[in-house]
C-alpha cells in the first residue's frame, strides 16, 4: 500500500516534530522495496468471540527497519502486533483469518508450533514485567527453557550490554529485579528477549510507562537495535514513531452497524505519513486535530 | 496578616459523617474484642487447669486408668504422624488440581464447572460427614479397618478442598504479565507453570497448606466415627489401631475424676502449642520466601 507522494503541496505542520529532518531521512533512506520482507501480511482479521477487533490489514515488514504503528485507542493495533507471536492463541476467545507470512512460511499454518514461532519473534510490553527473579535469572529464562545454557554467563553479559544495561547492573546480578527502576526493568525486558537471539523485536508501547529519561533511552536503544534485529514498535506517542520508525501504519476506528474494529488507513515511509499523508484521517491524526 | 485574606475554615466535626465513622470505629472494636475475649478466656482457663499436669509423664506415658501415671505419648505420637501423612497426600494433590483448575481447565466446559462447584461445596460438608464416608468406604469398603492411615484418608478428604481453594487463589493472584512474558520468551505451558506461575505462588500454596492442616488435626468427630480408640498404651503404627489428641481430650473430659479434667486441658495445651509451631512455621514460610523477590 506504498503510495505517492504528492510533493507539490506544503508539508502538514506537526507539533514537536521537525519537518526538515524528516525530509532529510527521506533522502538517505533505502526504498523500503529493495528490502527483504520479514511479515507479508494479507487480509488479515482478528475477533475477539465473533466481533472483529480488526480487519482488512495488509501490509509489508522490512527487515532491520522499525516499523511503528500509530492510531487511537481501541484501533486495533495492539491485536494486530500479538498476532505476529501468537500471543492471541492465549486468549481462548481470539480467532486470527487471512496470512501472516513470515520469510515466506505461514506463522498459522496447520502444523506451525507457536513455542517455535515464539524463539523467533521476541515481545517487549507495554509494562515492565520483570520475572521476580534476580537479573541474572530474568535474562537467563529464556536461554534456559530453550537449551541455549552453554556459556550463560557470557549470554547473558551480551543482552544486557546489547541493552545497554550492563553498566549499571553488572556488580549486583544477584539482585532481585524488581528493585531496578521502571526504565531499567524495561531495558532489562529487552535484554531477556535478546538473549535468546530472535530475528524480530515486537514492542507493544515499549515507553508509556516510562519517564521521558528512561523512554530516550529505549528510543537511542532501538537505533542501535534495528542494525541487527528488525523491529515492530506500538506506540501512542506520534512524536516517537516519527523519530524512531522507518516505517509507520496508521490505524484508525471504523464505526460499523454492528460493532467498532480497526483498520489500517495508511502505510507508508515515515517521513511520508508525517509530512505528506494521503488520507485525510491520517492528516487529521498526525496534526493533533483528532486524538 | 493582612486584613484582606479570606478566612479559611478548616476545623471538622460539623458533620454527621464524622460520628458515622466514630460508630463504625466502636464496631470494629467491639468486633475485635469479642474474638480475642473469648480466645483470651479459654486460654487462661486452660492454663489455670492443665499447667500443672504439663510434665514428663503427660508427654511419655500411655493412657491409664491412674491419673497419677496416665499420659498422652501414643496420641502425642499420632496426631504428628497424622500432621506428616496429611501434608504428603493433600499437598500435591491440592496442588496438582488447583495447577489443572487455573492453568489447563477450559472454564467454558460443563464437567470443569461442575469440578469447581463441587469442590465449593465440598468445603462446607461437616467432617462427621466426611467421617461417616470413611466408615462406610475406606474402614469396610475397602476392608482397610480402623487404622491411622484411613483416618489420614479421610482428614485428606477433609482438608482438600481448603487446600485446593488456598492454591488455587495463590496462583490467580500470580500476575498475568509474568505468564504472557514467559510465553513470548518461548517457554512451553508446562515451563511457565513450573518455573514461573508455581515459585511464585509458593508462600501462599504454603500457607493455605498448613493452615488447613492445624485445622485437621485438632478434628475429632470423624476419627471418633472410623473407631480411634482411646486406650492405647503402644505406639501408633500406619496400618495400626490409634487414638489421636483430640480424641484423648474428649475421652477424659468424660471421665468423673477431676484429676482428668486436668489432665484433658494439659493436652489442651499441648495441641495448641502444636497448632502454634505450625502457624508460627507457616508465616515464617511466607516470609522467608517473599523476601526473595
Amino acid at each position: 500500500m506504498v503510495t505517492m507522494s504528492n510533493a507539490e503541496t506544503e508539508p502538514v505542520k506537526i507539533v514537536g516534530v521537525n519537518t526538515l529532518d524528516l525530509a532529510e531521512r527521506e533522502r538517505r533512506m533505502p526504498p523500503p522495496e529493495t528490502r527483504e520482507v520479514v511479515f507479508d501480511v494479507s487480509d488479515l482479521m482478528v475477533s475477539y468471540a465473533d466481533v472483529p477487533a480488526l480487519k482488512d490489514v495488509s501490509l509489508k515488514v522490512y527487515k532491520n527497519f522499525v516499523t511503528a504503528f500509530i492510531g487511537p485507542s481501541g484501533c486495533g493495533k495492539s491485536t494486530f502486533i500479538r498476532c505476529f507471536n501468537r500471543m492471541n492463541d492465549l486468549i481462548a476467545t481470539a480467532s486470527v483469518d487471512g496470512t501472516v507470512l513470515y520469510h515466506g512460511e505461514d506463522l498459522y499454518g496447520p502444523h506451525v508450533d507457536a513455542v517455535e514461532v515464539r524463539k523467533r519473534i521476541g515481545m517487549v510490553f507495554q509494562k515492565p514485567n520483570p520475572f521476580p527473579k534476580s537479573i541474572f535469572d530474568n535474562v537467563a529464562f529464556g536461554p534456559r527453557v530453550l537449551g541455549m545454557t552453554d556459556d550463560l554467563e557470557n549470554r547473558v553479559e551480551r543482552a544486557l550490554n546489547q541493552a545497554a544495561l550492563w553498566d549499571e547492573v553488572k556488580d549486583r546480578l544477584k539482585a532481585s529485579a524488581l528493585s531496578l527502576s521502571g526504565g531499567q526493568q524495561q531495558r532489562l525486558c529487552i535484554a531477556r528477549c535478546l538473549a535468546v537471539e530472535p530475528d524480530v523485536l515486537l514492542m507493544d508501547e515499549p515507553a508509556s510507562a516510562l519517564d521521558p529519561i528512561a523512554t530516550t533511552r529505549i528510543e537511542d536503544l532501538m537505533h542501535e537495535l534495528k542494525r541487527d534485529y528488525t523491529i515492530v514498535i506500538v506506540t501512542h506517542n506520534m512524536q516517537q514513531a516519527a523519530r524512531i520508525a522507518d516505517m509507520t501504519a496508521f490505524f484508525s476506528v471504523d464505526v460499523g452497524d454492528r460493532a467498532r474494529s480497526g483498520v489500517l488507513v495508511e502505510y507508508d515511509t515515515t517521513p511520508k505519513i508525517f509530512t505528506h499523508p494521503t488520507d485525510k484521517r491520517t492528516e487529521d491524526y498526525v496534526t493533533g486535530r483528532f486524538g | 496578616m493582612s486584613s484582606d485574606t479570606p478566612e479559611v475554615r478548616l476545623e471538622g466535626g460539623r458533620r454527621s459523617s464524622t460520628w458515622a465513622g466514630r460508630g463504625f470505629y466502636v464496631l470494629l472494636l467491639l468486633c475485635l474484642a469479642a474474638g480475642f475475649l473469648t480466645l483470651g478466656t479459654l486460654v487462661v482457663d486452660v492454663f489455670r487447669k492443665g499447667l500443672q499436669y504439663v510434665d514428663g509423664v503427660l508427654l511419655m506415658n500411655p493412657p491409664s486408668s491412674d491419673p497419677a501415671i496416665a499420659g498422652a505419648r501414643p496420641a502425642i505420637l499420632a496426631t504428628l504422624y497424622l500432621g506428616v501423612l496429611l501434608i504428603a497426600f493433600t499437598v500435591p494433590i491440592g496442588v496438582g488440581t488447583a495447577i489443572y483448575l487455573e492453568e489447563y481447565a477450559d472454564k467454558n466446559r460443563w464437567y470443569n464447572r461442575l469440578l469447581e462447584l463441587n469442590i465449593q461445596n465440598l468445603a462446607a460438608v461437616p467432617s462427621i460427614v466426611y467421617g461417616i464416608l470413611g466408615l462406610a468406604f475406606l474402614v469396610r469398603g475397602l476392608g482397610l479397618g480402623r487404622v491411622l492411615l484411613a483416618g489420614a484418608l479421610i482428614l485428606t478428604l477433609l482438608v482438600l478442598p481448603t487446600v485446593i481453594i488456598a492454591a488455587r487463589e495463590a496462583i490467580r493472584a500470580v500476575p498475568g504479565s509474568i505468564r504472557e512474558a514467559a510465553y513470548a520468551l518461548g517457554a512451553t505451558q508446562w515451563q511457565v507453570v513450573s518455573r514461573q506461575v508455581l515459585p511464585a505462588a509458593l508462600p501462599g500454596i504454603a500457607t493455605g497448606s498448613i493452615l488447613a492442616l492445624s485445622r485437621a488435626i485438632g478434628e475429632t468427630a470423624p476419627l471418633i466415627l472410623i473407631g480411634a480408640l482411646t486406650y492405647i498404651s503402644f505406639n501408633p503404627t500406619l496400618l495400626g489401631p490409634f487414638t489421636a489428641l483430640p480424641v484423648q481430650i474428649y475421652n477424659w473430659t468424660k471421665l468423673p475424676n477431676a484429676e482428668f479434667k486436668g489432665l484433658a486441658a494439659a493436652a489442651i495445651i499441648i495441641l495448641l502449642a502444636m497448632i502454634l509451631i505450625l502457624n508460627a512455621g507457616a508465616i515464617w514460610l511466607r516470609n522467608r520466601y517473599e523476601k526473595k523477590w
